[in-house]
């Protein structure tokens, strides 16, 4: 039995599955067997990867919406001296939901979004691996988000800030259940964002199409391959500190209690390993964006592909190195500091090598395309890299421990984590915009929205670096007026307003060309990636056939044109699975289709999650219901269908039983 | 601006080297940005023109090769002044040097000037004297969540940590009234911890050191009497002391010499008699949360307490 | 579609297999994702353990370490149970119902024993989670570890379940397998906790 012959697939002459009509006849199959239906149950139940991907960058953009208002409340509160907009309270609950709500709701979901959607159709696969948990971890996130908010309007929202230190949230001092909520939304957040990252590295090592050996993938997907694996490594920390939090508040463990052998410092040790990472996390994928953008509209590849993997991967690998420069004010000793000086300052090299890269590209363009999507990506070296350098200036001890929890860091990090994540991941989006929705975005008021952005947020951030250094510290709710500060923060509140308008005009923009935008075609941009090689919007099938490659543009060469797939079921969900450096067709594989169960499962969980903060048996009882779902969601239902796949395997269960 | 609290106007040696090293980094940053920045326009400008830029693929590589190069360079030159003006930082201990300890509250100042002999120890609050041209070392502790203490024109922060202890070195150069502010969020009022740094000649200090071991003194008319009695008797003295009076609880500031104090309420207000009579009647209303409830005085015995306290300079 | 395929030659995949053992299927990666991050977890709480340990005087702070017996039966137990576990691994990968069936259900004995002893190990570690943060550690290590024992053991029974109840194809032999592989993962990670928490606090 074990010695049995594994089949290779074989190369075919003139076969008649790719004539128009045998091709027209399997893709009505295909849309039979892939489409979901219409009505509440099918949406409920949808593992499209398209769809998910959609849902969770609209939810994302959601939470941004929420995030942002929270902002411009604190914009307007500091507007003036002494202000009495808001009261401290309320002003401390907003900017620790502002913080939450972007890092934990916004960033890291929809850089991770943009892979759902994106990676399977850049690695030519019919779907992403695990569907199913896909839907559940978007169930998680979503749920996640309502419970904060619904807690925030009940007042009890997190008010220690995104990183919410001990003992400030510990039981001692953490009234209420505010720090118990943050900590359980981001229990919400790691399971929905670790589910992904799994599901991202399997498609991408196991699902690309043949011919897309590691060396021919997008920079995108690369950077979403690594961004994942950052998420697998970091997230683990947060799991422990926020568990860790809880039971110190719920169950009286002594993790962080001083008093009883614990430590204060710990908690931020935990914190900052995953929460550097996190700043990666958010940056790389945007750099992916980039690259693709960039390649596409100078029409050429990338200079240097070997090193920008490289640098990726340099950059996740010294993320996990510099998580103290963020504790340097803590009185840790001289020598480890030097440490993370140094190697904070070096995680600079990769990114500079990118840059280089990038400006190599763009200089040697063949005719160079300034787009709306390029003008975000181009905003990069003006608007990222004050960021960049400030974060070297941090990364010098004496000058840390005086702008440290300034409004210098303030600027600081707005200028890395917008600049260098969310001006790509608007160029992403409105460079993708066709690809998802099958329409064009509005160039005019593209570049009227891109503008005011570009204006706003210097107006907004930039003088915020002052501020910091006359010695306004970050999250007071007020200032006196005798420090002078009212001028600059004015400015600032005046700048917000300016983003505002600019994300309304982009949001119109959004509406507007939805209905009366040009129709795309398949690949608007002429990009050179597998996704501009089927329709726009793909059929939920994504390709048919699906294609394979023989070179890292597949679309700039057409005159290689490697040799479709043939053999793919059209009347189940089957996807081709591959080897992992190579690509070489390994084995069809069967995916499940939609289902409910993720999404009572995900309620399940949820339930389990909130009741578990008021009681500790909770967590105990809670666990019942999530097992019957998993029961159920598990338990095969089509036997059936299986076993005639079994039979069209060549390999038959009675045969396997002999 | 005020430069109150500013990192860029030093007035004592650790602000300075630290000033000196921003405008070190300030500069080679701009450089930086200005040559990335051209570049990149540079770059757009010819892309966009060219029909094709046939550069071989080696000469970009090798100019990003040199561009890299140069980047480490600027680099390790950065990291090697940070680690230099680091340890110099850090040789400015000295023996003879001004010992002070400073508790975090929420949000309040404990300020405690260590001396070998207890009776000549001072008690304050959210208000330091330092001698110009004296190191000062202070002892960091906190009795209830991290605060971080930050006295920009001085010297850079470090955190009060519970359960540990923190050292802060710093000496001011030449005479003048800088202002601090708790730098690490630590709750509801965190916005409203500051404190204020006085540097005095030394003579001068030493005249204040002196003035501020003493007890408070007897009150002298019979209005300061009963503002002292309804002090004692009332819940004043539950949360606060006054040295050579009743009153000797711990878990508010010391009231020894309020009335020689700038601020109220840790940098809050003004310490004049009109803010001093409101803080006492409703201390919510201007730093709501703050731990101390409204003592419910009669107008007259608000009166009483004013003028008493006011005898405690 | 754009990329007009070439109608002359086409890569038919008919033939080839429709499921595949190890790194080859696509569960093993997502099994071995789910380890590495739980073995991060498990890291996280063992170095939690040694920075506590560095910042107090005496370890344990108060009280005896755990007792030996249990925890070293424990381990033992485990590690004896890895045998079934191969039978059955080696079982699934030759699709052999029978030798599937008989070699869960043996496993399922061991993980039932087990988690009995882990009742009696608890009574033995002579800390409670809320005496201190030695205590607190202590439990987690050993609670974390005993969370993943008894989901597996959920797991594997309901796994075992349908590999008796039926029917039986190739893909639920590659689900054996790799849930075989991750109760080897449940065995491996207790080695080093065994070793911090019964000689973290015995060895200074």
């Amino acid at each position: 039995m074990m010695a049995r012959e594994e089949k290779k697939p074989r190369l075919v002459e003139r076969d008649t599955r790719l004539e128009s009509d045998a091709l027209g006849r399997e893709r009505s199959l295909l849309d039979a067997t892939w489409s979901n239906g219409r009505g509440l149950i099918a949406w409920m139940a949808e593992t499209d990867h398209k769809a998910i991907g959609r849902r969770y960058i609209v939810t994302a953009f959601g939470f941004f919406a929420l995030g942002g208002i929270l902002a411009a409340l604190m914009r307007i509160q500091l507007a003036r001296p002494e202000n009495t907009f808001l009261s401290p309270d309320l002003y401390n609950q907003i900017f620790s939901m502002h913080g939450t709500t972007m890092m934990f709701l916004f960033a890291v979901p929809v850089v991770l979004a943009m892979g759902v959607y994106l990676v399977p159709l850049m690695v030519g696969a019919r779907s992403m691996a695990f569907p199913r948990m896909l839907a559940y971890s978007y169930w998680m996130f979503l749920f996640g988000g309502i419970f904060l908010y619904v807690m925030f309007f009940l007042n009890t929202g997190p008010d220690n800030g995104w990183f919410s230190y001990v003992p400030l949230a510990g039981p001692e001092f953490g009234y209420g259940k505010r720090a118990d909520v943050w900590a359980q939304l981001i229990t919400f957040t790691e399971v929905s964002g670790l589910i992904v990252a799994t599901c991202l590295v399997c498609t991408i090592f196991k699902m690309r199409t043949p011919g897309m050996s590691l060396h021919r993938m997008p920079l995108f997907v690369w950077s979403m391959l690594i961004t994942s694996f950052m998420v697998i490594f970091a997230m683990p920390s947060i799991i422990i500190a926020s568990t860790c939090l809880i039971m110190d508040r719920l169950i009286s463990t002594h993790f962080f209690n001083q008093a009883e052998g614990g430590d204060p410092l710990l908690w931020q040790h935990l914190f900052w390993f995953f929460g550097h990472p996190e700043v990666y996390i958010i940056f790389l994928p945007a750099l992916g964006m980039m690259s693709e953008v960039i390649s596409t509209s100078a029409r050429r590849k990338v200079v240097g592909y070997t090193e920008m993997v490289l640098s990726m991967s340099a950059t996740a690998f010294i993320g996990f190195g510099v998580w103290v420069h963020h504790m340097f004010s803590t009185g840790l000793p001289q020598l480890g500091q030097s440490f993370f000086t140094a190697a904070s300052i070096m995680i600079v090299i990769p990114t500079a090598i990118q840059t280089f890269n990038w400006i190599g590209t763009i200089w040697t363009a063949r005719r160079l395309q300034i787009t709306v999507p390029f003008l975000y990506m181009a905003s990069f070296f003006f608007i990222f890299i004050i960021g960049g350098l400030t974060g070297v200036m941090l990364a010098s001890v004496p000058l840390d421990r005086q702008v440290h929890d300034t409004f210098f860091v303030v600027a600081h990090f707005h200028y890395v984590l917008i600049g260098g994540s969310t001006f790509p991941l608007l160029g992403g989006i409105f460079f993708w915009f066709p690809k998802i929705t099958g329409r064009m975005l509005n160039r005019r008021i593209g570049q009227v929205s891109f503008w005011l952005l570009f204006v706003g947020f210097n107006l907004t951030f930039f003088p915020m670096h002052l501020l910091g250094l006359d010695g306004m510290p970050r999250r007071v709710y007020t200032y006196p007026t005798s420090m002078g500060w009212h001028n600059l923060n004015l400015l600032a509140s005046v700048g917000a307003a300016i983003i505002f308008v600019s994300l309304l005009v982009y949001l119109v923009n959004i509406i507007v060309s939805l209905r009366h935008g040009v129709v795309a075609g398949e690949n608007p941009w002429g990009a050179s990636t597998l996704e501009w090689a089927t329709t726009s919007p793909p059929p939920p099938y994504n390709f048919a056939p699906q294609l394979t490659v023989a070179s890292s543009e597949p679309l700039w060469h057409s005159e290689l044109a490697p040799p479709p797939i043939v053999g793919l079921a059209a009347d189940k969900r089957e996807v081709l699975v591959t080897y992992l450096l190579d690509a070489e067709p390994d084995h069809r594989y069967p995916m499940p289709g939609p289902s409910l169960w993720p999404l009572v499962a995900a309620v399940a969980t949820s339930v389990m999650f909130v009741w578990s903060i008021f009681q500790a048996w909770g967590v105990v009882w809670g666990s019942i219901p999530i097992f019957l779902a998993l029961v159920g969601w598990f338990w095969p239902t089509k036997t059936k269908e299986r076993l005639e796949q079994g039979v069209r395997g060549r390999m038959t269960v009675s045969e396997s039983l002999s | 601006m005020s430069h109150l609290q500013s990192v860029i106007h030093p007035a004592g040696i650790q602000a300075a080297l630290v000033s000196h090293l921003w405008w070190i980094l300030f500069g080679i940053c701009t450089f930086v940005w200005v040559a990335v920045a051209i570049a990149a326009l540079i770059a757009m400008r010819r892309g966009h023109r060219a029909a094709s830029v046939d550069l071989p693929e080696s000469r970009i590589g090798r100019n990003v090769a040199f561009a890299g190069v140069a980047t480490t360079i600027t680099l390790i030159a950065i990291i090697f002044e940070s680690v230099v003006i680091g340890r110099s930082l850090n040789t400015l201990k000295a023996p003879d040097a001004l010992r002070i300890t400073v508790t975090a509250n929420q949000w309040w100042w404990d300020v405690q000037y260590e001396n070998p002999v207890p009776s000549l120890r001072v008690t304050t609050a959210n208000e330091i004297h330092i001698p110009v041209g004296r190191p000062v070392g202070f002892n960091l502790l906190s009795n209830d969540v991290i605060h971080s203490l930050w006295i920009p024109n001085l010297q850079g922060k470090i955190d009060l940590v519970p359960g540990r202890r923190n050292e802060l070195w710093l000496q001011a150069d030449r005479p003048g009234v800088y202002r601090g502010q708790c730098a690490e969020y630590c709750g509801l009022q965190h916005a409203k911890m500051a404190l204020v740094v006085v540097a005095d000649p030394p003579e001068q200090f030493e005249y204040w050191l002196t003035a501020n071991r003493a007890s408070a003194p007897a009150p002298v008319t019979p209005e300061q009497q009963r503002g002292k009695d309804v002090i004692e008797k009332g819940p004043c003295a539950m949360c606060h002391t006054i040295t050579g009076t009743l009153a000797g609880g711990r878990t508010a500031p010391d009231l020894t010499h309020i009335a020689s104090r700038s601020t109220l309420g840790a940098g809050s207000i003004p310490n004049t008699q009109g803010y001093l009579a409101g803080w006492i009647s409703d201390p919510q209303s201007i730093k709501p949360g703050n731990r101390m409830p409204p003592p419910g005085l009669a107008s007259d015995e608000l009166q009483a307490v004013l003028a008493y306290l006011e005898t405690l300079k | 579609m754009t990329a007009h395929p070439r109608h002359d030659v086409a890569l038919d995949v008919t033939e080839i297999p429709t499921f595949g053992f190890g790194h080859r299927s696509l569960l093993w990666w997502a099994t071995a994702s789910m380890m590495i991050i739980e073995g991060m977890v498990f890291a996280m709480v063992i170095v939690s353990y040694v920075y506590l340990k560095g910042r107090t005087p005496h370890w344990p702070p108060s009280g005896p370490s755990p007792d030996l017996f249990w925890g070293t039966l424990n381990t033992v137990v485990l590690l004896a149970s890895a045998v079934p576990n191969q039978l059955t691994k080696k079982a699934a990968e030759r699709f052999d119902l029978g030798g599937v069936r008989l070699w869960m259900a043996v496993c399922l004995v061991f993980a039932v024993a087990f988690n009995t002893i882990r009742f009696v190990e608890f009574q033995h570690l002579n800390v409670r989670w809320d005496t201190n943060a030695y205590g607190s550690v202590v439990w987690v290590l050993v609670g974390f570890h005993t969370v993943h024992v008894i989901t597996d053991f959920l797991d594997s029974s309901v796994l075992a379940a349908l590999i008796f109840v039926g029917p039986v194809d190739e893909h639920r032999f590659v689900d054996v397998s790799e849930n075989s592989l991750y109760w080897y993962f449940v065995v491996l990670t207790w080695l080093p906790i065994y070793a911090v928490v019964y000689f973290g606090s015995r060895i200074a």
